[in-house]
């Protein structure tokens, strides 16, 4: 059963990983800033998402589990705003020059 | 188990390079962003030697709250950036500080490496008498119990910090409200972050300073949340800051160390020394003065991110003076 466990977080997190470097790469090569916000948000949600995932058997119990997801979650929701801020203050500046 | 060591050296490594590359940037947006990242990393410097209630002080005050006064800072400095920027100072002056950097350097390079090994600590006294509190948090027990002196003096140090800010109000804006920059259009995005994001935070925010008891957390850590959930409303529109005249605001700024003074003072008459607490009433009187102090730090930290008074009345006209937001919109 452990073992199993650990598969699933070394696959989970593996697969956030990949989210993470693609993301990385994206918000380094991509030309313009809506663009590296989209790569960004990838990372962001779906990368993290993994890990937190991945990371769910490994807690200690079921409340440690649920605080990891809480993160998530609070990670979701901030980083959704940022990018909305960020993708205005992008537009509103490319508007003016 | 080589893996631990290679990724803690990679870590201080990238903490030495933000810090570099956060000195020797020439804009000043860029280095306020290089100052945050320099400080999350920091934190988890701090997680990693084992010091969780230094980690979460720095990521909310040195990386969060101080992050949002420089912000603040690089705005309203934008205007003049060029300016300055382009001023170099002399080859001799610039050999100067480079020499006075030297000399701080190796000072304190020197002081750090004749350092005895291990170094002093007194925090074998400080866990032999944990139980004389009843808190469970050692951290705690220092800095609200065997050094309650200090954590005092540094909530006034907080309150000084406000005063001199609004000593900087101009005379017709005194009594009036501080300015948050914040966008004049209302904005969809960010009034959903704080009507979602702020229950959950000030829940939070309670819930550190309520777990400081027994585990990493405290007043401050749990008032930086409160006051940046109390930003994140007026930033959104939401709210408005309160006027610098209002009792009510003023009581708030002085409610804690006057919690913290009149249990202090008590102590004195009940137990003999200032800042003592009777025996079996530790736990409770330390929670009473730290729920006072949460209420004076938030609204402290929240009132040193607005500024100084830019209105008196809302008659006066000047409301935009202060807001580098609107002046830099088109």
């Amino acid at each position: 059963m452990s073992v199993l466990l650990d598969l699933v977080t070394i696959v989970m997190v593996s697969a956030g990983m990949v989210f993470f470097l693609a993301g990385t790469v994206g918000l380094l090569r991509f030309p313009d800033t809506l663009t590296r916000l989209h790569a960004l948000t990838k990372a962001d949600n779906i990368g993290l998402g993994l890990v937190v995932i991945g990371l769910v058997p490994q807690a200690g119990s079921l409340r440690d589990g649920l605080k990891l997801l809480c993160v998530w979650l609070l990670v979701l929701l901030a980083s959704a705003t940022v990018s909305q801020l960020v993708a205005q203050a992008a537009r509103r500046e490319g508007d003016s020059s | 188990m080589t893996i631990v060591p290679a990724l803690d050296l990679f870590v201080a490594g990238v903490v030495l390079v933000v810090a570099v590359w956060t000195v020797a940037v020439r804009n000043t947006s860029s280095a306020v962003v290089g100052f945050v990242a320099y400080g999350l990393l920091l934190a988890l410097v701090w997680v990693r030697l084992g010091a969780p209630d230094v980690a979460l002080t720095e990521a909310a005050i040195g990386s969060g709250l101080t992050g949002a006064l420089l912000i603040g800072a690089a705005a309203r400095l934008r205007a003049g950036e060029s300016t300055v920027a382009a001023e170099r100072p002399g080859v001799p002056v610039r050999l100067l500080i480079a020499a006075l950097a030297t000399v701080v350097a190796a000072a304190i390079a020197g002081v750090l490496l004749s350092l005895p090994d291990p170094a002093p600590t007194l925090a074998p006294e400080a866990t032999a008498n944990a139980g004389a509190t009843g808190l469970g948090n050692p951290i705690t027990n220092v800095l609200m119990a065997f050094r309650a002196m200090d954590t005092m003096l540094e909530k006034v140090v907080l309150l000084l910090a406000v005063l001199g800010i609004w000593s900087l109000s101009p005379d017709a804006a005194w009594g009036g409200r501080p300015h948050l920059p914040h966008r004049a259009e209302p904005d969809a995005a960010l009034e959903f972050l704080a009507r979602v994001l702020t229950p959950v935070g000030v829940v939070l925010g309670i819930a550190v300073l309520w777990v400081s008891a027994d585990h990493p957390g405290g007043a401050f850590q749990g008032a930086t949340i409160l006051a940046a959930m109390w930003l994140l409303v007026l930033m959104a529109g939401l709210g408005e800051v309160p006027d610098i005249g209002r009792r009510r605001l003023r009581l708030a700024l002085v409610v804690g160390p006057a919690v913290f003074l009149t249990i202090g003072l008590g102590g004195l008459v009940v137990s003999g020394a200032f800042l003592s607490y009777p025996q079996g009433f530790a736990k409770p009187l330390i929670l009473a003065i730290e729920f006072a102090m949460i209420l004076t730090v938030a609204t402290t930290l929240g009132l040193l991110v607005a500024g100084p008074p830019v209105a008196g009345p809302p008659a006066a006209g000047s409301a935009a003076a202060g807001s580098p937001a609107r002046r830099a919109a088109p």
